[in-house]
């Protein structure tokens, strides 16, 4: 039950996206369409769980004064294994996502996490920890997606909902990013306070 | 001449036409964090650009003399990250030391900067794109202008946000998005004159 708890935590009340605000660059730069998005976003899933895993079981061998230095060891060796496994598997994506996917090393939700949970925390606590916090920035990366594949090409996950000719491009540009991102957010807020 | 001309066209479309922030949407975590203020801003401004050309100085190096003739490419991410973690550090180190006015100046940014995605991403770039060792210290000085040139405007637009009345639920981030937005919309304005340079300029 208290894992559950966790889990939640991360998807709904300490969304990284939409409440705690971390991890705005692969959150903006890849989300031109709903899939991008849920890729970004499962792969930072993956490397967060295994970080924030692994972390756990090695805080108490790591020196307090080494942490942060150690942690990102950690977290670029799997970032440096997904990326290999990108390579092989879905080239497509990985060609799309490019420049972003050696860039999850520097998403501020996976050091904070290890810093702010895994290094506190047991393991199983620590795995839901990251599997709710990866789940919650999935989902955001994919409705951010969603709405600028909608807005700005007519498609959602590449099926048609009005012809193309009808789409605004700036939305899959960087500024329709800003904008889309900007407005998400506004309605959170909205439905926070009600 | 011809190489003059290459050096002024980088300049230009990485400052303008594909600004790190505005068009490759890097080093957003700054960028919003930071902008509060102009003065603030200028010191962000100058510590990345100082980290930027360092890193990338030390990271060309470090590919080309290190990890190429190992055969050790796939390290890239690991070794660039510790290498400007350690950077970070050092220059943290040196300045403290030999200019205690700068440090005040920048100390707070500066251990912000290794999480900033700019510095490994221009890094990477840098490598990507198979610049020589001149070009490339060239195109990161280019950028970290052009991300100091958003990071003020943003700041100057954000000082004046403050005098106004802005609804409710759009208070604090969502509306410095909408303004980041609109900001990225008016550099969008720039796009294709790199290739008009080209032209005017012969290449």
């Amino acid at each position: 039950m208290n894992n559950f708890k966790v889990l939640m935590n991360g998807i709904i009340k300490e969304n990284p996206t939409f409440v705690l605000l971390l991890g705005m660059c692969p959150t903006l730069g890849t989300t031109s369409s709903a899939l991008n998005g849920m890729s970004m976003g499962l792969a930072t899933t993956f490397v967060l769980v295994c970080s924030n895993v692994v972390i756990s079981l090695l805080k108490n061998l790591i020196p307090d004064m080494v942490r942060i230095p150690a942690f990102i060891v950690v977290i670029a060796s799997f970032v440096t294994a997904l990326q290999m496994c990108m390579q092989a598997f879905v080239p497509d994506i990985y060609a799309t996502l490019g420049l972003f996917i050696p860039l999850i090393v520097v998403n501020c939700i996976i050091l904070g996490r290890a810093e702010a949970f895994a290094s506190k925390n047991g393991v199983v606590p620590s795995f839901f920890d990251g599997l709710g916090m990866g789940l919650g920035f999935t989902i955001a990366l994919t409705l951010l997606g969603a709405v600028r594949e909608i807005l700005g090409t007519g498609k959602i996950f590449g099926c048609e909902i009005w012809p193309e000719d009808y789409g605004m491009l700036m939305f899959v540009l960087a500024p329709g990013a800003f904008i889309v991102l900007g407005y998400l957010i506004a309605i959170v807020n909205r439905f926070k306070k009600a | 001449m011809e190489t003059v001309y290459q050096y002024i066209i980088v300049f230009i479309t990485a400052i303008f036409v594909n600004n790190v922030v505005l068009s490759q949407i890097l080093g957003i975590c700054p960028f919003l964090g930071v902008s509060k203020k102009i003065n603030t801003a200028l010191g962000m401004a100058g510590a990345v650009a100082f980290v930027l050309v360092l890193a990338t100085l030390v990271t060309y190096l470090l590919q080309y003399y290190v990890l190429n003739p190992l055969d050790l490419g796939y390290m890239q991410t690991i070794a660039f990250i510790l290498v400007i973690a350690a950077l970070v550090q050092l220059v943290e180190i040196i300045l403290k030391k030999v200019s205690p006015s700068l440090y005040q100046a920048l100390g707070v940014f500066l251990p912000l900067i290794t999480t900033n995605c700019a510095v490994l991403g221009v890094a990477i770039l840098v490598i990507q794109k198979d610049f020589d060792l001149m070009m490339g210290v060239w195109y990161a000085l280019s950028t970290a202008l052009g991300f100091g040139l958003a990071l003020v405007i943003f700041a100057g637009i954000r000082e004046q946000l403050n005098l106004v009345s802005v609804p409710k639920g759009m208070q604090g981030m969502s509306i410095a998005l909408v303004t980041a937005g609109l900001l990225a919309m008016a550099f969008m304005g720039f796009s294709g004159v790199d290739s008009g340079l080209k032209t005017f300029l012969g290449i």
